[in-house]
């Protein structure tokens, strides 16, 4: 039990009933705060999207339209669940919930606040804090794959299939630069546990955001990490999995009713879950300043500074992730293939090494004016090695038989 | 390949941002409403007493959505000991909105100004049937006719029969 859950100070004295019951709260807490913040994001998405195309956007249901996306949920729960003919019934009910639980469960790692006093017990704001720590979200972004990949399958129909070939190939390409730009931050931090990652970044004063983040010593990796995590999760411009254009809805054309809205929930949530490690990885998580004229253990300082510093650090990323959605066109399928293999799994895995080299020499005192340009130097000869074996443009690429 | 493609991405960034600190030009329309502009071509109207039921308009009318019918009265002399006056009289003047296409020909070739463009255009209708308009609701849309531009300086003035 211990390893699973992680070094949460909650189960030191050993697991009883407040125990518990103090998991089961987080973890509802945890569940709808999700599905809440799911909500408000397709409003919030909607909204500055429009303003960016001088629209106003939604704004019947309820101040400013933010229930609009409550009232399509609830259309959707009431609309009639059709499945084709050629269909294969099991499969094709189980991959909504194949996508959206491990949706649900990559959140479990986030720390989204400190440590705080709950019933005599303390316990840190996150729902979950394993050994393996961010490999989690790896692990549950490679099985969100399967509900995209399965739905296509089981569709019986070519344009859903289509897409899910496309979706199987560009999330396990960008999940190899996901892992690696992921091992510019573990490098550093010499843990998996996001908790470990998060106390690392603590806020000592403002220079922290540059001497203590991680998003400066790993600014390689995030960029990186960045841009994987928009493929990973098929937003746009990486949206190729359901461009209309092409294959009308993708993996999803044949689903209606809940189970389509299934998929579009699991979709945002991993934006938001995305965001999340993001902001634990590279920006310190639930780090910030604290309201210095309260006492450093009032409950305002405990319980919602960090959480309101990780929503804005959260809001900041997502608010980037929709400006990006806005503006740019959709990638052509092999530019994005091309983006994965031949730039970004290179850049991330050059990246790892040298950062590898700078930590190591640091550890060991060696000279950094001689290691870092030595890993530099090296990397480059890889690099040009790389550049050298790649097919150039028109150049007739030999078939291999 | 980057050299070109990222000013590009950032410029578009840019461009976003720009517009969405812009406001929307959206009006609400059945909350607010937009005054068009005075001479705008919003539906036609009809100045009964100007009509000599010529046909003209109908018969320029490209969709034909002009329906005219008309007949001939005697009236009495207006000397003494003349002869009865023969005059048009216009009994049907419709115009079918649901055909209409606002070409304004009708309008332009009208010999006695007997037709005006009126800037009013909240008549819509829920039944297609009810967009034919008979020549008192056109009668009646003569109120929101704007007056005519004043004359040029200088311009000779119309002239008018005593």
């Amino acid at each position: 039990m211990i390893p699973i859950l992680g070094a949460d100070p909650l189960f030191r004295d050993g697991i009883d009933g407040t125990v518990v019951l103090i998991v089961i709260v987080k973890t509802i807490i945890v569940f709808t705060v999700l599905l809440v913040a799911v909500m408000f994001y397709v409003w919030f998405m909607r909204k500055v999207i429009a303003d960016m195309q001088n629209r106003i956007g939604p704004q019947r249901a309820g101040p400013f339209g933010v229930l609009q996306t409550l009232a399509d949920g609830i259309k959707l729960f009431f609309k009639e669940q059709s499945s084709p003919e050629c269909a294969d019934p099991p499969v094709f009910r189980l991959a909504p919930y194949l996508a959206i639980i491990p949706a649900f469960m990559a959140f479990a790692i986030v720390p989204i606040g400190g440590l705080v006093p709950v019933a005599g017990r303390q316990t840190y704001l996150q729902l979950a804090d394993p050994g393996v720590g961010v490999l989690w979200l790896l692990m549950m972004s490679g099985i969100g794959l399967y509900g995209v990949m399965l739905a296509g399958w089981a569709s019986g129909s070519k344009y859903p299939l289509l897409g899910s070939v496309r979706a199987s190939a560009q999330l396990l390409s960008y999940e190899a630069a996901l892992g690696l730009a992921v091992v510019g931050v573990l490098v550093h931090s010499g843990s998996l546990s996001t908790r470990t990652i998060v106390d690392q970044q603590a806020w000592t004063g403002i220079g922290s955001i540059v001497s203590q983040w991680y998003w400066l010593p790993a600014i390689g990796a995030f960029v990186i990490f960045c841009i994987s995590a928009i493929a990973e999760t098929n937003h746009p411009p990486f949206d190729l999995v359901e461009a209309e254009q092409e294959l009308v809805g993708g993996f999803h054309t044949e689903y209606t009713g809940i189970r389509f809205a299934i998929f579009f929930l699991a979709e945002f949530m991993n934006v938001i879950t995305m965001s999340a490690i993001a902001v634990t990885l590279f920006l310190g998580g639930p780090a910030g300043p604290a309201l210095g004229f309260l006492a450093a253990d009032s409950w305002v300082n405990v319980w919602v500074m960090p959480v309101f510093w990780f929503t804005v650090k959260l809001l900041v990323l997502l608010y980037a992730t929709v400006w990006i959605r806005a503006t740019l066109p959709r990638l052509r399928y092999d530019q994005l293939m091309a983006l994965g293999w031949k730039y970004l799994i290179e850049l991330a895995f050059l990246w790892a090494m040298i950062s590898g080299v700078v930590v190591v020499g640091a550890r060991e005192g060696w000279n950094r004016w001689v290691t870092v340009p030595a890993a530099v130097a090296g990397a480059g000869i890889v690099l040009a090695v790389l550049w050298a074996c790649l097919p150039r443009r028109g150049e007739p690429v030999e078939e291999i038989r | 390949m980057a050299r070109k493609k990222i000013p590009g991405m950032i410029g578009g960034l840019g461009i976003t941002f720009k517009t969405m600190l812009k406001p929307a030009v959206t009006v609400q329309y059945p909350h607010e409403k937009e005054e068009p502009p005075t001479r705008a071509r919003g539906v036609i109207a009809l100045k009964e007493e100007n009509c000599t039921v010529c046909m003209l308009c109908a018969r320029s009318c490209p969709d034909w959505c002009i329906y005219i019918e008309g007949h001939k009265e005697k009236r009495p002399p207006r000397r003494e000991g003349g002869r009865d006056r023969t005059v048009s009289v216009l009994d049907r003047f419709d115009i079918d909105y649901a055909l209409c296409m606002y070409c304004g020909i009708c309008v332009e070739v009208c010999p006695f100004d007997a037709l005006f463009w009126s800037p009013e255009y909240e008549y819509s209708e829920h039944n297609i049937a009810r967009l034919l308009h008979d020549k008192v609701k056109l009668g009646e849309w003569m109120e929101t006719v704007p007056e005519p531009e004043p004359l040029e300086v200088g311009a000779e003035s119309a002239k008018k029969k005593k």
